[in-house]
């Protein structure tokens, strides 16, 4: 008998201070689409501070970056997250593209090795994340077969998908045509840079978690 | 010269994973536009980029890749019933895939309408072949 209440008085503490589950949060998607700028804007939301650089140049992420214990609230309920910022996925990688950007032969491909171990990197990371929120640029044409395999290959893994639709304070952005081309998710229209629609953003993020 | 060479299902149906991956990638990196009938599957597209990634060097800067798969964007239950059961009957043969290297396709622009190969000028590429046999 007192074995069994000792039990009980052990399960009630772990019930009470049981540590909550840290959602593994990936941010997945193509190269420029504003990944890192959308993972800057959550940090600064909730913890007041940035995750990584962004820049114009192409593949600027090139390694997995992870805020931990990201703490997030909304309405009543709050959730901690680690946020993992992937490098873009890409299937070809010219290092002559990036001289284009003034950067030196030497740099230029210094960056595109670099940049090839990022994409392998981002694609050995989907077996770890929770939930993945796909970002793409919602200027541009959201059938590149990188997008369908990215979304293909979290269907294929049972992995929650939230689909931003990036850049929409553009005059050139289409959120009609990026919720068009996969029907079967939902897609939330924001301006990462400008903090523009995060209120729906965070909605439709603990919508997904749930 | 552009080549296109046609790859019917069976010449991958017996291969593992890898062996698809490999035969196709090796083509792609012969400098020639793969036509393969069929597809493959969602794991497989995402080893493909990841096995471009690590073969990416002075003269291979990757590829262009597209899967068209006409049962994927059909939203009424009865057609992708039918399109999951042939899946299953059939393996993974319906639609095709289009494999590139990069230095010879541009870009694989496509809506739910149309597919558009841009192909690089030959100028450039011809360039750039002086340019790797300088090195």
């Amino acid at each position: 008998m007192k074995v069994k209440f000792m039990d009980f008085i052990n399960n009630l503490f772990k019930s009470i201070f049981k540590s909550r589950k840290t959602v593994k949060l990936g941010i997945y998607g193509p190269v420029n689409a504003g990944k890192t700028t959308l993972a800057n804007r959550i940090c600064k939301d909730w913890i007041g501070e940035e995750l990584g650089t962004v820049s114009r140049i192409p593949h600027e992420t090139r390694e997995i970056q992870i805020k931990e214990k990201v703490k997030i609230k909304n309405n009543s309920k709050e959730l901690d997250f680690n946020i993992i910022d992937t490098p873009g996925i890409a299937t070809k990688i010219d290092y002559e593209d990036f001289m284009k950007f003034k950067l030196s032969e030497k740099e230029a491909k210094t960056r595109a090795k670099e940049a090839t171990k990022g994409v392998i990197e981002a694609i050995k990371w989907l077996e770890n994340v929770d939930a993945v929120l796909v970002v793409l640029d919602g200027t541009q044409n959201p059938y590149d077969q990188v997008n369908i395999t990215i979304i293909g290959n979290l269907a294929a893994r049972d992995i929650p998908v939230l689909i931003i639709a990036n850049k929409i304070d553009l005059k050139k952005a289409k959120l009609k045509r990026i919720q068009n081309a996969f029907p079967q998710y939902k897609t939330v229209g924001i301006s990462a840079e400008k903090g523009k629609n995060m209120e729906d953003f965070y909605e439709a993020l603990f919508e997904l978690i749930k | 010269m552009l080549t296109l060479q046609f790859v019917p299902y069976t010449e991958i149906r017996e291969l593992s994973s890898l062996g698809r991956i490999r035969k196709l990638l090796n083509l792609a990196k012969e400098n020639k536009v793969v036509l393969l009938e069929g597809r493959l599957s969602k794991e497989e597209e995402a080893e493909l980029i990841k096995t471009t990634m690590e073969e990416i060097n002075a003269s291979f800067r990757g590829i262009e890749l597209a899967v068209v798969n006409p049962n994927e964007s059909q939203d009424d239950v009865f057609t992708k019933f039918k399109a999951t059961l042939a899946s299953t009957l059939l393996g993974n043969k319906q639609g095709f895939t289009i494999i590139g290297p990069a230095t010879v396709i541009k870009n694989i622009k496509r809506d739910p309408n149309k597919l558009q190969l841009l192909m690089k000028d030959a100028g450039s590429r011809s360039r750039r072949s002086s340019k790797k046999r300088r090195r």
